[in-house]
């Protein structure tokens, strides 16, 4: 009985948290449309390849680099290669989104979990711990991943899992700050004085209560890696063909702005609107979790 | 034409400085990379080239239109077996520096890029000397190398066999003579810019690592008062959208290279500024023949040539006036007429037709689709041209998986066989149709595909041992069309070199080597 | 103060042994090597070259070469660039990428801070709203856009400034490659200085100082200020990272000789060398950097002392 009540408020203080800080996002205009936008510019990735007349590596041999034009059904004109540009957008956007979302899982999982057990641990532990990541903080991140992506360029997917293996820094901080502080309110103490196990109390009383900065973390992070991948395209170190990505299309209309402008434009409107929908729910989330602001 | 013999004193060339107009002529000059280096010996780029040519020159030199003249050599003579060459240099041949250059000049060169120690990429080419490739190998001293200093102005050149195009090679930067005086003090620094001395009609100034090269007119060329500039820059930029903007912009004279893709544009708004003409080069896929690659077998090897549009990728996706190729020997090469693919008559609709039969023959079809890996190194040209030939492979049910690499990589892995087709280029080392299909015989590295052809390599090795000009030229064609019949490789197009050069500018010559020196090119007043 | 220093540098070994190591063993995992290309070296001449740069040896033993000879002081010779070693490499590339970095760090600053404390002052007014949307703007677009856009507008068609080159950081040469590097920065900055002025704005001790009836002005400047720039500072470790990477990017777009550019050269032509004296030289500032960063942020919040 004890248990099961010690267990309970936690979760239900994290509802009514939730209830409340989605109550407060709703209020927030900006957040609300940048939330919508981002489900529909998903939802054209998901399923805007089957809508268009075009498959990813379809030549249309009477098009080469044509601008858009409905009558010939390339809505956002073509490439070099006579490929229809909007499809290629939508598909890119499947990479970019699916690069971003891997990397960020996976600094996630290990930012979490590493910043919960050093703050729940804490004392000589939590302090070789966050001497780590001090050291890590100090490695030319930069080149390490261009390192990573000369040997491992090959399998994107496993890149990115290793750019988040490397990204979990801030969120490992920001998680054990969020422990430390929660580990000395009373529904840890009472756990902890009723014989639960560490692990358990981590897990189930700790993590949720963190998860409000996490989501915040999330939301800047996503852009973050979305713009690392343009980055990386840039330097010739993208997606293999005839997969791409919204970098790897900017990178290749950027030096077409002159001549065919639609092959920068349309891939960049695409990256610029997600990466500025994430920035305003990234703060409209800061803002509607934030106990200071409530 | 060249002056044949002027003897010009030093005096007389300090008149002719003294005379020179108040305002500095300075030509500026994009060069396509950084230099790996500015000693001949160790450098293999085309823009290295840019650079060392105007520093350097050798027994024969290029004109503005890339035709041979002679350089240090003034005259020379030819034994009646073609093999031993003995020339008489310049009286007034000198270093920058005003030591003379002498016959032991170049024999030092020639040895010391031949010794295993020096390790340069490119001594190959001096394999027609007698003893040369037993000296690379470390099988022979370097003092039996065909090389002899007869006196201070009189050298001797001796070959394994007669080489009708050895004269022209004598031009290229691996036979430039090297100061021996300073490369025997200062080692390998020699090439830095306070050590070095070079007897070009420039004379090295400053290198700023990745920002300018600098260079000024050599006060002791022995043709100085007719180079009318007074100083290059070259900056290396890698970025080729970069070097037309700079160009637009005016910060520089002449571009070695500009996009393809702007190439439209760029005959609109500067037509006057673009220069595209033929290059000695081929653009081609290598098919790999070895066993287990079902490119192996020669009907499909037929096949995935005769689906290739060639027109669409010259016209469409590239643009800037290449030609579609049906040889392996690029067009315009000196002292040949070589054949053509068979079905170079046939319209695309035949070829396709007899395409998908072969592939059937082959046992290929929409239900055993033939699935090939097509590697290409990284260029925005080479990815378009890859995409392409993966569209047009398509309707004869083979299903492509393209695979791109950094350079180092590419041709690392595909040296080892490690693909099925593969992109594949040559840049002709020297104008003659040898220097291409040598590509072709087995056992070269740089035979990509593994290609083995007894009669092919027999007919080559006739060639080599022929002196009659029409007879070896006979002979390599018949090679060729032995090659073109098994289609050892798929050409695609013959490249084409591209420059922007700024209409004030005067004596730019479009060439097939895309050689030009900077001695031929002037201000308008 | 001193002890912390030096306690701090003592633990920069460690980070760059890590760095070092990494970064050689990925280097040398990655395939193709520095004597790969278009013309084969024949096999004698190959294994020749891969004697003389002892890379026919074990890579274990490779390694503790290299690290005897660092320890030396020698970076060894470029694979690539023949008439260069690494030293005069990074010695020439190194000034470059700094005055860059520095001159992007400083306008980022000098823009950032002033349009986040306004758009803080007048929060949710137009004035708010159209300075941090343009801010956005910033983060939203990739450099390697901006880059070639400026160059493009203010080089080619306004004529006004050079398009590419470096002409030893003369100031026309430097404008657009540190506007084109301080864009994410300046958006980046003016968002957090935004955020913490907003929120020091709302504390106790300001709204005391506005009770004791201070000028506005006043409140702001001797107040307000200081403990709202701390995020900011705290933040200048991650933007000069950035900057680096940023870097990468403008060096290579407007053909300017930093250290950045050799990097990717270096890392694309496994020119091994090259590569780890970048690394090493990259490690070793960032390091340096922090450290200067942590000095300032106690410099500023007399809370913080770092005396054990």
């Amino acid at each position: 009985m004890m248990t099961d009540t010690a267990v309970s408020t936690p979760d239900s203080a994290g509802d009514s948290l939730a209830r409340e800080a989605w109550r407060r996002l709703k209020q927030n205009k900006a957040a609300t449309t940048s939330l919508v936008l981002l489900a529909l510019i998903t939802l054209a990735c998901v399923a805007g390849p089957w809508l268009t007349p075009w498959a990813l590596d379809e030549v249309d041999w009477n098009a080469f680099l044509t601008p858009p034009s409905p009558e010939n059904g390339h809505y956002a004109g073509t490439d070099a290669n006579g490929r229809d540009l909007l499809t290629r957008v939508f598909h890119g956007g499947r990479v970019s989104l699916s690069v971003a979302l891997v990397a960020t899982f996976v600094s996630l999982v290990i930012g979490v979990l590493y910043g919960a057990v050093a703050g729940f641990i804490g004392g000589r532990t939590d302090n070789l711990m966050m001497r780590f990541v001090d050291i890590m903080y100090s490695l030319p991140f930069m080149f390490l991943v261009i390192l990573l992506m000369v040997v491992f360029g090959r399998n994107i997917l496993l890149i990115y899992a290793a750019i988040g293996a490397v990204e979990w820094l801030d969120m490992s901080r920001i998680v054990r700050g969020q422990v430390l502080a929660l580990k000395r309110r009373e529904f840890v103490e009472a756990a902890q004085a009723l014989g639960v196990r560490s692990h358990k109390i981590v897990t189930r009383h700790l993590i949720p209560n963190a998860i409000g900065p996490v989501i915040v973390y999330v939301t800047l992070t996503v852009p973050k890696v979305i713009l690392l991948e343009s980055f990386l395209s840039f330097l010739g170190l993208g997606v293999q063909e005839p997969l791409t990505s919204w970098g790897v299309l900017i990178s290749e209309g950027k030096d077409m702005m002159e001549t065919a402008p639609w092959m920068l434009l349309v891939p960049s409107a695409f990256l610029a609107v997600t990466l500025l929908c994430l920035n305003f729910l990234g703060d409209g989330l800061r803002d509607a979790l934030d106990p200071k602001t409530r | 034409m060249h002056k044949p013999r002027i003897t010009i004193s030093t005096l007389l060339l300090a008149t002719g400085l003294a005379a020179s107009p108040l305002q500095a002529d300075t030509l500026r000059l994009a060069i396509m990379g950084e230099p790996a280096s500015l000693d001949p010996h160790k450098i293999s780029g085309t823009w290295e080239n840019d650079v060392v040519g105007d520093l350097f020159e050798g027994l024969v030199t290029e004109a503005a239109d890339g035709e041979r003249i002679p350089g240090v050599a003034t005259s020379w003579d030819v034994t009646e077996d073609g093999k031993t060459y003995t020339f008489e240099l310049r009286e007034d041949a000198r270093w920058s520096d005003g030591t003379p250059v002498t016959a032991e000049d170049f024999v030092f060169a020639f040895r010391r890029i031949l010794d295993p120690a020096t390790a340069a990429s490119y001594a190959y080419l001096l394999y027609p000397v007698k003893n040369a490739e037993a000296v690379y190998g470390g099988d022979a001293d370097p003092s039996t190398l065909g090389i002899e200093a007869l006196d201070a102005k009189t050298l001797e050149i001796t070959l394994e066999r007669s080489t009708p195009y050895f004269l022209d090679q004598l031009a290229h930067y691996t036979a430039y003579p090297l100061p021996k005086h300073v490369v025997e003090k200062y080692g390998d620094d020699w090439s830095k810019p306070d050590h070095m001395v070079s007897n070009g009609a420039f004379a090295l100034d400053d290198w700023q690592s990745q920002t300018r090269i600098e260079v000024s007119r050599n006060a002791y060329f022995h043709d100085a008062d007719e180079v009318a500039l007074d100083e290059v820059v070259y900056f290396p930029i890698e970025e080729r959208n970069t070097a037309l903007n700079r160009f637009r912009a005016g910060e520089i004279d002449i571009a070695r290279e500009f996009p393809t893709q702007q190439f439209d544009w760029l005959k609109e708004n500067l037509p006057k500024a673009v220069q595209v003409a033929p290059y000695l080069g081929i653009y081609y896929y290598a098919l790999n023949t070895r066993d287990g690659h079902a490119t192996s077998d020669p009907r499909v090897r037929k096949a995935l040539s005769l689906a290739v549009r060639r027109e669409v990728i010259t016209n469409k996706i590239l643009g800037t006036g290449e030609e579609p190729a049906y040889s392996f020997v690029p067009p315009n090469v000196n002292h040949y007429d070589g054949p053509e693919l068979d079905f170079a008559d046939l319209s695309q609709q035949e070829r396709l037709t007899r395409a998908r039969e072969l592939m059937q023959e082959a046992g290929y079809g929409p239900d055993n689709p033939l699935a090939l890996r097509l590697r290409y190194n990284t260029s925005e040209d080479h990815r378009k041209v890859a995409i392409a030939l993966a569209a047009m492979w398509k309707p004869l049910g083979v299903e492509v998986e393209l695979y791109n690499a950094e350079v180092a990589v590419h041709y690392a892995d595909i040296r080892q066989g490690d693909f099925d087709v593969a992109r594949a280029g040559w840049i002709g080392d020297y104008n003659d149709a040898q220097n291409f299909l040598s590509l072709l015989e087995s056992d070269v590295a740089n035979n990509y595909g593994a290609y083995e052809n007894a009669d092919f390599d027999a007919l080559m090795n006739e060639a080599a041992r022929t002196q009659d000009m029409d007879a070896r030229t006979d002979l390599m064609a018949k090679a060729e069309e032995l090659a073109l019949e098994d289609n050892a490789t798929l050409p695609l197009y013959y490249y084409v070199s591209r420059n922007l050069v700024s209409p004030e500018l005067n004596g730019w010559e479009t060439n097939i080597e895309d050689i030009h020196r900077s001695r031929w090119i002037s201000f308008e007043d | 103060m001193l002890r912390y220093t030096l306690k701090r540098l003592l633990q920069a070994i460690p980070t760059l042994l890590i760095v070092i190591t990494l970064s050689f063993f990925l280097m040398h995992l990655a395939p193709g090597g520095p004597f790969d290309g278009e013309r084969q070296l024949p096999p004698e001449i190959e294994a020749n070259l891969m004697a003389n740069y002892h890379l026919d040896e074990p890579v274990w033993k490779q390694y503790l070469n290299y690290m005897g000879n660092l320890l030396q002081g020698d970076l060894g010779p470029s694979f690539k660039y023949k008439d260069f070693s690494v030293t005069e490499l990074v010695a020439q590339g190194f000034p470059v990428s700094l005055e860059l970095g520095i001159w992007a760090v400083g306008l980022a600053l000098l823009i950032g801070l002033p349009l986040g404390v306004i758009a803080a002052l007048r929060r949710n007014s137009t004035i708010d709203y159209l300075v941090m949307g343009t801010a956005l703007a910033g983060v939203a677009i990739p450099n390697f856009v901006i880059a070639p856009l400026l160059a493009l507008v203010f080089g080619v068609f306004l004529g006004w400034l050079p398009v590419g080159g470096w002409n030893e950081g003369a100031w026309p040469n430097l404008v657009l490659p540190v506007v084109a590097l301080s864009i994410q920065q300046i958006a980046y900055i003016a968002r957090m200085m935004r955020a913490s002025m907003i929120e020091v704005l709302g504390s106790h001790f300001i709204r005391t100082a506005r009770a004791k009836g201070l000028a506005e002005t006043e409140v702001i400047w001797r107040h307000a200020m200081r403990p709202a720039m701390l995020p900011v500072v705290s933040y200048l470790g991650p933007a000069i990272a950035g900057i680096i990477t940023g870097s990468v990017v403008i060096e290579q777009i407007f053909g300017i000789p930093g250290i950045g550019r050799y990097f990717v050269q270096a890392a694309l032509n496994r020119d091994y060398t090259l590569v780890m004296g970048t690394v090493v030289f990259y490690g070793a500032l960032i390091v340096l950097l922090n450290l200067l960063v942590d000095l300032l942020y106690s410099a500023l919040d007399p809370q913080i002392r770092y005396d054990d």
